[in-house]
């Protein structure tokens, strides 16, 4: 009946917008949200026009994330559906419109991360695949590969607790969160390893110091902003080069 | 297909991996039909009398579970959806109920009624546009249903019965389609488009098909001999050690 394994849709195709699209991945405090940060500022500060998109964001489905997260009522069916509706809606409204208006997206997270955690809670990979079928491939993706123990470290030092979900704690795999962090978040990392292949995800060694991975965030960027032009400000619309 | 035979139910898709469902010994009926063909009511009457011959019976309808059905119906009210979020949030809200609902019953040998299953999304989405491919895999997770049971009417019959009830509803008149202004002629296709749909995903999908243009008692007397039909043939598969309560079974119509 259905053959999922043989459809990836168009994440296996170059996407017919103008504009770029740009995707970091990585496990949490893999540090992949300061590397965007500091890439889009470089952007800005290059003049290109940047859009900003985090994954999880989406007001449609907040209340119900929100809902379910506390009450515990979401199963890994329900949450990997939950996300798919927050990245349709975003999708739609602020990743397809920028990019069809020559823009560059910067995507904090993207199907990746659905393709690794979700598949890590338990569901079928061909089926978060298909579920995922519409979504554009990006340009560039880029995954910020880190040790666990680093990121533990990372994130116990900025913030007190690690959260219930991003600790694979409705799981139930260890009743300490770090000791549940450390099982969960390597079957993430395994299966993250393996998608680099499959979606030629470029890696960026993300136990080095910060500037050191940004030089080369910059680096894989200006080989995809090769041939890119920028749309026309509105003060050039009128011929004047 | 990945399928349960340890279940007696079968997975529409790749199923729910990480779930034990154990053996699921009751029934799935599906009821389907388009807005207004009068499916509320003829489950009304359907339960108690399934109650009389003793059999515990479980409701679940589309877009009423506990985690989603308020976001939809904001999400509506707000006209911020597109047929892709539309039929995410479909899907998301039928698999709450399958998995908090639908299996547990199925689990403690209740008979589900279910007021639409995702043949509603298939028959939606094709008219709205949506890749048919897309939605089907997109209901993977769901379980093949024992029976289900088409509540077929042609689109003139239909207008009236709608316009003596609740009238016509911007939903369930296609107005979102932007088919045209008048509410009454956009109804008329876009209901006559749906159950186009319907009537071609009940061929491949083998479903009971009941005449609903007749009257409620007329319809129910042949809802109740389809039932019987399916539960009587659902006992004879069942090895007589195991009875009672129909366990595991060659599916119906196989």
């Amino acid at each position: 009946m259905i053959d999922a394994d043989t459809r990836r849709g168009l994440l296996t195709q170059e996407h017919p917008y103008p504009g770029r699209l740009i995707t970091v991945e990585g496990i949490d405090g893999s540090g992949k949200s300061t590397q965007l940060l500091l890439l889009d500022r470089w952007l800005a500060a290059r003049g290109y026009q940047v859009r900003l998109t985090e994954w999880n964001s989406s007001r449609l489905v907040r209340r119900a994330m929100k809902r379910g997260k506390k009450k515990d009522l979401l199963t890994p069916t329900t949450f990997s559906l939950l996300h798919a509706v927050d990245f349709a809606d975003r999708l739609t409204y602020q990743i397809v419109p920028p990019l069809k208006a020559g823009m560059i997206v910067l995507a904090d997270r993207y199907v990746y991360t659905a393709f690794s955690r979700d598949v890590a809670r338990g569901v079928h990979p061909a089926w978060v695949r298909a579920l995922y079928g519409f979504a554009p491939r990006p340009d560039l993706a880029l995954y910020f590969r880190v040790p666990i123990e680093v990121s533990l470290d990372r994130l116990l030092g900025g913030r007190a607790k690690l959260k219930y979900h991003e600790a694979g704690m409705d799981l139930g795999l260890a009743t300490d969160p770090a000791q549940s962090f450390r099982l969960f978040q390597s079957r993430v990392l395994d299966i993250y390893d393996q998608l680099t292949q499959e979606f030629d995800l470029r890696v960026v060694d993300a136990t080095g110091d910060i500037p050191t991975q940004q030089k080369v965030v910059r680096r894989l960027v200006q080989e995809v902003l090769r041939g890119y032009e920028r749309p026309r400000r509105a003060e050039a619309v009128d011929g004047g080069r | 297909m990945a399928a349960g035979k340890s279940l007696g139910k079968r997975w529409y898709g790749q199923g729910l991996p990480y779930l034990k469902t154990g053996r699921l010994p009751g029934h799935l009926i599906v009821i389907e039909g388009t807005d207004g063909v009068g499916r509320s009511t003829q489950i009304e009457l359907l339960r108690p009398w399934l109650e009389l011959d003793g059999y515990a019976v479980s409701n679940t309808g589309w877009t009423r579970s506990p985690l989603l059905s308020d976001t939809i119906n904001e999400a509506k009210a707000g006209h911020e959806l597109t047929v892709l979020t539309f039929s995410l949030l479909y899907a998301a809200d039928f698999a709450d109920r399958l998995e908090h609902q639908i299996i547990p019953a199925l689990r403690a040998g209740f008979i589900v009624i279910a007021d639409r299953y995702m043949y509603t999304a298939f028959a939606r989405n094709m008219v709205m546009g949506a890749d048919p491919i897309w939605t089907r895999e997109l209901f993977g997770f769901a379980l093949t249903p024992d029976l289900v049971l088409y509540l077929e009417i042609d689109v003139d019959s239909l207008v009236p019965r709608v316009l003596q009830g609740k009238g016509m509803d911007y939903w369930e008149s296609g107005m979102h389609l932007a088919l045209g202004n008048d509410i009454f002629d956009s109804f008329k296709r876009y209901q006559g488009s749906l159950i186009d749909e319907y009537n071609v995903l009940a061929r491949e999908f083998d479903f009971v098909t009941v005449d609903a243009r007749r009257s409620i008692e007329a319809i129910q007397s042949d809802l109740r001999e389809n039932v019987s039909a399916y539960l009587a043939s659902s006992r004879r598969a069942t090895p007589a050690a195991q009875r009672p309560g129909s366990n595991d079974r060659a599916r119906r119509r196989s």
